[in-house]
């Protein structure tokens, strides 16, 4: 699809600009991350330690969790302000919609951005974590996939949400209420079996838990149950379908009038 | 011109558009032959935008026949849309990329290669002479100068129609004249022109031919002369009088112009020989403070046509 692609490379050359100075940050975050949480924390969790964790670190349990846990950050970001800026800010968008470039060629051409976004980041932390000595398994290395399943998942749905609003105000309750309890309850930290049974019902209903398991699943290379596997693959592609037929009728909805 | 055997460039016959309850376009009708140019002239809400959007396959069609380059803008937008350019009411240029990026990428949406798309931009560039600005950011661009832009990134594909929305609203005069020297120079080389305008003086240079559009349908077509001649008179004489001087007996004017207009302030008297009409009136002892004899314009038609009040 040639203006899928072309609207990539409207975003690829906007990213020039800019990519030194986020290569830096994509970098710190996890650094930073895995040496207060993993190492600092991790060491207090170890020592404490009643073999919750079977023989793995708390950071090599933390590590492939943060990982996905990013990329639903990074997808929070990439999927509201940058989408409204081209629907109502820069009116990009309809800049397009007047070459041959169409509304299917907007919404996949965005999607693929962010799937190129998430790769990145979570490539990054991948290597962080190889650093450290925080992957068990050869396997591990398909977490840079379930990194970008897990961002697709949230940015499909976010920015069919944010083609329908007209100011940026619910974006940051997006954040506050959405994806930050998220990152803190859907087994990131600690397992979700913690929680009481009716919020462990949700974290299983709601895309994190199901990245963060997965990612970790491979990294530790304790794969037990395929069957586990099946079930995170099948909510994530249901996420990122459901959020894409979502998205291409609200841009149509507003785009053309 | 419309009389041409040539066939038409944009068709429509009964052409609506409905938001919802409210009708911004009321089944009208028109043809653009090839090479015309060819003007929307109206109040603001009188149906000018959504029409050039309908042509330009961004807004679907409610009801009727629309036919653009002889193809249908239902099944056909983005063969329609590969051959047009389009300069929107407003810019939507890309702020985050460089004045030379965004004729690049504009390029190739219309899938040129990067080669081809950067030749045409330092071309054109050159054309709406924005040369020097190649690496500049958009963001501080003058408006005369984004406008450029827009009009140089609608040419990229090198369309043999250009749809031109307000081209010149809120530009300082020395950026319109050099925009209508740009467009009279596309119109020479063959490029059919479609614009709309609420500026008279824009019709009068750049349109061969013209509708007046007022809420929602056409109440006028016919080139600038034409329409000149037929709703107003050769002349105009502008008779202005001090605050509640005007006479108060309307009677004075009879028999001196085909049409008499009075303002809070001021007496427009529509006559073929605008002196003879002053001439006559002084005899008849009328003392105005100013007294103004001019050419009749567009204007003039225009407001004949669709009001004086305002429309909000």
């Amino acid at each position: 699809m040639t203006a899928a692609l072309r609207v990539l490379e409207f975003n690829a050359m906007g990213y020039r600009r800019v990519w030194r100075g986020t290569l830096f940050s994509t970098f710190l975050s996890p650094v930073l991350f895995l040496a207060a949480m993993g190492v600092g924390l991790g060491t207090f969790v170890d020592q404490g330690g009643n073999g919750a964790l079977g023989p793995f670190s708390y950071a090599a349990f933390l590590a492939p969790g943060l990982l996905a846990g990013q990329a639903m950050q990074t997808a929070g970001f990439e999927s509201t302000y940058p989408i409204m800026g081209a629907i109502i800010w820069d009116r990009t968008y309809f800049g397009m919609l007047a070459t041959p470039i169409t509304v299917p060629g907007i919404v996949f051409g965005q999607l693929g951005w962010m799937a190129i976004r998430m790769a990145m980041v979570s490539t990054a932390f991948f290597i962080v974590m190889v650093a450290f000595g925080l992957v068990a398994s050869p396997l591990g290395i398909l977490s840079i996939g379930v990194g970008v399943m897990t961002g697709l998942a949230f940015a499909a749905p976010i920015m069919a949400f944010a083609a329908t609003r007209k100011n940026d105000q619910a974006f940051s309750m997006i954040f506050r209420f959405g994806l930050t309890p998220m990152f803190l309850f859907s087994g990131t930290f600690f397992p979700i079996e913690r929680l009481p049974a009716r919020i462990q019902l949700l974290a299983e209903i709601l895309p994190l838990h199901h990245g963060v398991a997965l990612a970790r699943h491979l990294c530790l290379g304790d794969a037990a149950d395929r069957s586990d596997q099946v079930v995170h693959v099948v909510v994530l592609s249901a996420y990122i379908v459901a959020g894409t037929i979502a998205a291409l009728i609200t841009f149509r909805r507003t785009l053309v009038r | 011109m419309a009389t041409s055997s040539e066939p038409a460039l944009i068709h429509a016959r009964g052409l609506t558009k409905r938001f919802g309850a409210f009708t911004a376009v009321d089944a009208i009708d028109f043809d653009v032959a090839p090479g015309e140019s060819f003007g929307f002239l109206g109040p603001n809400g009188a149906g000018k935008t959504s029409t050039v959007r309908m042509i330009g396959c961004v807004s679907p069609v409610t009801e009727g026949v629309l036919t653009v380059l002889g193809l249908d803008p239902a099944a056909d937008s983005s063969r329609i849309k590969s051959r047009i350019g389009v300069v929107p009411q407003q810019d939507t240029l890309d702020m985050e990329l460089t004045v030379r990026e965004n004729l690049v990428i504009y390029g190739r949406y219309f899938d040129l290669s990067r080669r081809e798309a950067g030749r045409r931009a330092d071309e054109l560039l050159e054309f709406v002479q924005l040369g020097e600005r190649a690496k500049s950011q958009v963001e501080p661009l003058s408006g005369g100068m984004k406008r450029r832009l827009t009009i140089a990134r609608s040419l990229i594909n090198e369309p043999s129609l250009l749809l031109l929305d307000e081209p010149t609203t809120g530009l300082d005069p020395q950026a319109r004249h050099l925009l209508w020297d740009r467009l009279y120079r596309l119109k020479q080389r063959g490029v059919t022109l479609v614009l709309t305008t609420h500026f008279m003086d824009e019709a009068e240079q750049l349109c061969d031919r013209l509708v007046v559009m007022d809420k929602a349908k056409i109440v006028a077509v016919g080139s600038p002369r034409e329409l000149i001649e037929q709703y107003s008179t050769r002349e105009v004489l502008e008779l202005r009088f001090p605050a509640d001087a005007a006479p108060s007996d309307a009677s004075i004017f009879d028999g001196v112009a085909s049409r008499v207009e009075q303002l809070p302030d001021r007496v427009l008297l529509y006559a073929d020989d605008g002196e003879a009409a002053a001439s006559v009136l002084h005899d008849r002892g009328l003392r105005p403070e100013t007294s103004l004899v001019r050419r009749s314009s567009l204007e003039d038609v225009f407001l004949r046509l669709t009001g004086r009040s305002l429309i909000e």
